[in-house]
């Protein structure tokens, strides 16, 4: 595996620190000369000092065999050219974005960065699903919203605690995917039996994911 | 005189406000961004349109402008990868019919002519100038 990181800062020092110690071939490309000494001093990475949305210094870091490009700079165009470069130039299966403008998510899939994503959203839905007291937590949605991915915490009067996976009759277009219980992890089977308090991860698709929830949770949904 | 239309342009360093002066003058709507509040000086009497300060790459800032009404959008800013995002945001999210982004970088220029976007290179245009100059002096020099 042979990633390209465009960007600068903590966190791209950080991600390049656990990619390498995966043994994944890691070439960061930044700006900045004294972060650059900085960064190949500290890494076992190779540090291309310069601008990567320029298409010399990509092809310079290597992009023509790299399986991916992650462009985590903190500006969204210098993100967006860089990825577009890639594919388009360079062919590069994998190109991922980082937005700081959650608006741009929207906007970079419409201009063909399929991958993209904006930490604000990310850190926001964490902060929800660790601070939430409901009992469904979206976590997220799969394939452009056509598949939800939420996870259902059962109670004691749950119609579903103590019932068997086969019998609870769950729609179709839906699955319990894993239950975590007293923090082990069960892939369910049909004759897995619910206990209250198992944390469920529900698979479906949204138009019977209420009817899911119903089974698992009650009237209350 | 044209037909009036609604024009934004982006960036209101030299290149923008001559466009912008121009343009309004010539009797279209037209509309400025830029992130700079001092770049409106460039501005002249002739200017008759309305400014937003605003960092174009922000779809809300593109939503205020009325973009999706626009006829035409001129992309002038400094940074090539800002006119690229803004040129395509024009015509691949809000339609617009006609978006002409100025890119220096030849090599970018290049790879964005795919994209559906006009660019218009200074870079090569002056190129073009120089070389055209020094053929005319040789020329001059064979008569």
């Amino acid at each position: 595996m042979k990633i390209i990181i465009v960007g600068s800062g903590k966190l791209v020092y950080y991600m390049a620190r656990v990619f390498t110690s995966k043994g994944y071939v890691t070439t960061i490309i930044n700006g900045d000369t004294e972060e650059c000494t900085a960064l190949s001093r500290q890494l076992k990475a190779v540090v291309v000092l310069g601008d990567g949305s320029d298409p010399t210094v990509l092809e310079e870091a290597g992009a023509r065999e790299a399986d991916a490009l992650l462009a985590m700079t903190s500006h969204d165009q210098n993100n967006l050219v860089a990825c577009q470069l890639a594919r388009k130039i360079y062919d590069v299966p994998h190109v991922v974005a980082m937005v700081t403008d959650p608006d741009n998510v929207d906007v970079f899939r419409k201009l063909g960065v399929k991958s993209v994503f904006s930490p604000t959203h990310v850190i926001t839905a964490l902060i929800e699903q660790q601070t939430s007291f409901d009992d469904i937590i979206n976590l997220a949605p799969v394939a452009e919203g056509r598949v939800t991915l939420s996870e259902v915490i059962l109670r004691e009067d749950s119609p579903a605690a103590g019932k068997y996976l086969h019998e609870l009759g769950l729609p179709s277009g839906t699955l319990i995917g894993v239950i975590l219980r007293n923090k082990h992890v069960i892939v369910p089977r049909g004759d897995c039996r619910l206990e209250p308090r198992d944390r469920l991860t529900l698979i479906s698709v949204p138009a019977n994911q209420g009817k899911a929830l119903r089974v698992l949770l009650g009237k209350r949904v | 005189m044209l037909k009036s239309r609604y024009i934004i342009i982006i960036g209101c360093g030299r290149l923008g406000s001559y466009l912008a002066n121009r343009l309004s003058r010539d009797g279209h709507s037209v509309v400025v961004i830029d992130q700079k509040e001092t770049a409106f000086l460039n501005l002249t009497a002739d200017f008759s349109g309305f400014r937003i300060q605003g960092n174009a790459v922000e779809l809300a800032v593109l939503k205020e402008a009325r973009i999706e009404d626009a006829d035409c959008v001129l992309v002038t800013a400094t940074d090539d990868n800002v006119n690229l995002m803004v040129g395509q945001m024009a015509k691949e999210v809000f339609n617009v019919p006609q978006v002409i982004a100025r890119v220096y970088d030849l090599k970018r220029e290049r790879a964005y002519q795919e994209f559906g976007i006009r660019t218009i290179s200074p870079t090569e245009l002056a190129a073009f100038a120089f070389l055209g100059a020094i053929v005319d002096t040789d020329n001059q020099g064979k008569r």
